[in-house]
């Protein structure tokens, strides 16, 4: 790797923090306004023009409100907590290809970290630790509803990683590999992979809002039964921490299921339309920030308008339902691809 | 020479992170502690660029068994646990057995000159596309053979949780 790209690299990396940063914040500005037309109401409207300065607001009443530890919690787990969640949060952003890349005097500097050949994998691995965060925070807090709160989020994410796990599984055998900017890649000639995946991209969305922790499957934060889930015994910014990475988890997660089953940067006719290379490459990224919008507006839209699950139900759905399809779209997938004679 | 840092800070944390397991008193900082040794167990295996093994790892060992075991030890609540009084058998069996183990260890290190390694950080062995043809060509029947025995304990695991249903629903 030669100074310029690794400089390139660390640019690129700082980029991608602060994007999911920004974005994390106005997606909380845009949940409120969208529940508030949902509602027929107004939502936040004082702060700047549109309410749109409310984020920064919310911020630096985060940032100066008290801190409380509770006296009989464990103090270190309960600051590491918050922290590791948000860590977990942030790592997964470097595997996703963000436009397929610039020239600039002979060489091409790709708009992804990272290109790692184990890129579905190191996702899975990065969500399947993210569950630690809000465990280590409930138990710390030594509070019963916080604990119930840590348990219902562990068991959750466990069921919901499995069902995730083998719809991605189908999508590997038809792609051949494991690496995103491959996956993306090959979507940039003829349709988009939902097309193929229908199912899988179905029970993969419906495990994305399981693993984000969203309505309805927001069972270790709701509020009618366990006051605040596992962040009831904390405030200020560790509390903002905790919330706010759920925003992040969401831009991922979009980003992700934009990028796995919807062309990622690609759109129609992107080659007739004779854009110079780094023109293209612009107009990827504008492209694959409006589809990470769309599926945002998804996440909000169900938010605001289904009912939470009970917790039976939700189990229910994730091994009696979820698993034996995903299982099942396995199968079809293999039976397609031997008899159109894909299979090497 | 990076590699060789990386090398043996991994191993500081592995070795000392999993003495820490075993002193903790309290089992859910020993839960932490272990998960801390899988990591570094973990980043051992990206050293030689095994990376599928290293996802794997992390996915299985600390993303879902370990999940489970701190499940299970913040449910029953197991603070500050009363160790329990032990015979002096159980005592000098354990040195015995620990000694034995130490003869083992000092033997297999005294060798470890004449082992050649995988080679580091070029090697394709670890590699997904390698891995499978290894495990579906050479190794077809001993994997098969594992996959059925996880479904016969898995089938074992649920029956042994509906065991009691019928009884207090009838």
């Amino acid at each position: 790797m030669t100074d310029s790209m690794l400089i390139y690299k660390i640019i690129l990396c700082v980029i991608v923090f602060a994007v999911s940063l920004g974005a994390a914040a106005y997606m909380t500005w845009g949940e409120r306004k969208l529940a508030a037309w949902l509602q027929d109401r107004v939502g936040p409207n004082r702060a700047g023009p549109l309410g749109l300065l409310q984020p920064i607001a919310d911020g630096i009443k985060m940032i100066f409100k008290e801190e409380m530890i509770p006296t009989h919690s464990n103090r270190w787990l309960f600051i590491l907590g918050p922290c590791f969640f948000m860590l977990c949060a942030c790592m997964t952003g470097v595997v996703i290809p963000w436009g397929a890349g610039w020239e600039s005097g002979g060489t091409i500097f790709p708009m992804q970290v990272t290109d790692i050949n184990i890129g579905l994998l190191y996702l899975l691995g990065v969500v399947s630790i993210g569950v630690y965060g809000v465990m280590i925070g409930g138990w710390a807090s030594n509070n019963k509803y916080s604990l119930l709160g840590a348990l219902r989020a562990s068991s959750q994410m466990i069921s919901y990683e499995v069902a995730m796990g083998l719809a991605l599984i189908a999508l590997v055998m038809m792609t051949g590999t494991l690496s995103l900017k491959e996956i993306v890649a090959q979507q940039d000639q003829g349709l988009a992979f939902v097309v193929y995946q229908p199912l899988g991209f179905i029970i993969f969305i419906i495990c994305a809002f399981a693993e984000t922790n969203r309505a309805p499957f927001d069972l270790p934060e709701c509020e009618s039964e366990l006051v605040g889930g596992y962040h009831t015994e904390y405030s200020s910014m560790k509390l903002g921490f905790f919330l706010f990475a759920e925003y992040i988890n969401m831009f991922i997660s979009s980003a992700i299921m934009a990028s796995l089953y919807f062309g990622g940067y690609n759109f129609p006719f992107q080659h007739e339309l004779g854009l110079d290379g780094n023109v293209l490459t612009i107009v990827q990224t504008a492209v694959f920030f409006g589809k990470i919008f769309i599926f945002i507006f998804v996440f909000m839209w169900v938010r605001w308008t289904l009912p939470r699950f009970r917790y039976d139900q939700l189990m229910n759905l994730g091994w009696k339902v979820l698993l034996p399809l995903a299982i099942a779209n396995i199968i079809i997938t293999g039976f397609v691809m031997l008899f159109m004679g894909k299979l090497g | 020479m990076l590699t060789e840092y990386a090398f043996w800070f991994l191993s500081f944390v592995a070795v000392f992170s999993g003495i820490a397991v075993i002193l903790s008193k309290n089992p859910v900082y020993s839960v932490l502690n272990l998960i801390m040794t899988f990591f570094s167990i973990a980043g051992h295996y990206f050293l030689m660029n095994a990376q599928f093994l290293a996802a794997v790892h992390i996915i299985v060992y600390a993303g879902a068994i370990m999940v489970l075991f701190l499940y299970v030890i913040m449910m029953l609540n197991l603070n500050n646990l009363e160790t329990e009084k032990r015979s002096n058998v159980l005592k000098l069996s354990a040195v015995v057995a620990a000694g034995l183990l130490m003869t083992v260890l000092s033997g297999a290190v005294q060798t470890a000159d004449q082992i050649t390694l995988v080679e580091k950080t070029t090697g394709a062995a670890g590699m997904v596309e390698n891995l499978g043809i290894a495990l579906y060509r050479n190794y077809l029947l001993p994997f098969e053979l594992a996959s059925v025995l996880f479904l016969a304990a898995m089938v074992g695991a649920v029956y042994l949780s509906k065991k009691n249903l019928n009884e207090t629903q009838a």
